[in-house]
């Protein structure tokens, strides 16, 4: 199952659209709560950092009966430095994306705690495309 | 605790979700930091936030937190009762602080989940 989603620059009242679809369909999958928990957490942060760093990007989700691929795909301003991003507590939020309740440079390092697999790729100038798996079973 | 009993211990306003107030709930997370919030794992605890936006009932939604307590005085909007009805959630507005909602809570037996 292929699916596709758009995420737009700077739109936080429909963040985690996206996150919210696949949660659905993931339970209309009956995959256990707990991976799917797993799945919409490191989705929804993904989701936010596309909306928040970068200006906006594409969801897309592949899901077969074993796993579940996600990618988080931007035309944004990229990752200079991709560790330095990983680690907990780095940040370069802004006010309104800290007033929104995230900013705190946890949201990579959680992905990270939540998925199998996890690949960032980031070009400065080009986009950035978070890729992650998670294994259904 | 039963949640009715909460609402009485912290004032507050039950505006979504009043026929689940029968409920127990004895676990409480407090926190204005979604990362923070999106971090519990499998622990459902009741929210305790004073960050009122769409975004803290999309947290809630992907963590299946279902009980937000809003302090502050914060008061959600329509479009967010809307979408916490959706998922089956119970919200409350109350007016202390998050020091003094956490204390009363304390004080009442609730427990947190670190
Ligand atoms: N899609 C992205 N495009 C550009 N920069 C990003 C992107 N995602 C993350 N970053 C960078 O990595 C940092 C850490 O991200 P994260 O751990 O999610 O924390 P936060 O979003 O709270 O800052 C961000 O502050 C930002 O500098
Ligand atoms: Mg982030």
């Amino acid at each position: 199952m292929h699916l596709e989603y758009t995420v737009i620059e700077g739109d936080f009242v429909n963040a985690g659209s996206a996150s919210s679809a696949i949660k659905k369909t993931l339970k209309q999958l009956n995959v256990n709560p707990s991976i799917v928990k797993r799945v919409v957490v490191a989705l929804y942060e993904a989701e936010v950092n596309a909306i928040a760093h970068a200006y906006g990007g594409v969801v897309t989700a592949d899901i077969d009966a074993g796993k579940i691929l996600l990618r988080v795909i931007d035309k944004g301003p990229g990752i200079p430095d991709i560790d330095w991003a990983m680690q907990e507590g780095n940040s370069t939020a802004s006010p309104e994306v800290r007033n929104m309740g995230f900013g705190a440079g946890m949201g990579l390092p959680n992905i990270k705690k939540n998925v199998d697999r996890l690949n960032v790729q980031s070009t400065v100038g080009v986009g950035t495309t978070v890729e992650m798996e998670v294994n259904l079973s | 605790m039963k949640l009715s009993e909460i609402a009485k211990v912290l004032n507050a306003k039950v505006v979504c979700g009043q026929d689940r107030l029968d409920e127990e709930q004895d676990k409480v997370f407090a926190s204005d930091l979604m990362s923070d919030i999106l971090t519990l794992g499998d622990n459902f605890p009741m929210i305790v936030t004073g960050l009122c936006t769409m975004q803290t009932i999309r947290t809630a939604e992907m963590g299946n937190l279902d009980i937000i307590v809003f302090v502050r005085k914060k008061k959600p909007t329509e479009e967010m009762i809307e979408l916490a009805e959706d998922e089956g959630m119970v919200l409350m507005e109350c007016d202390y602080s998050m020091f003094k909602a956490c204390g009363l809570l304390w004080e009442a037996g609730l427990k947190p989940i670190y």
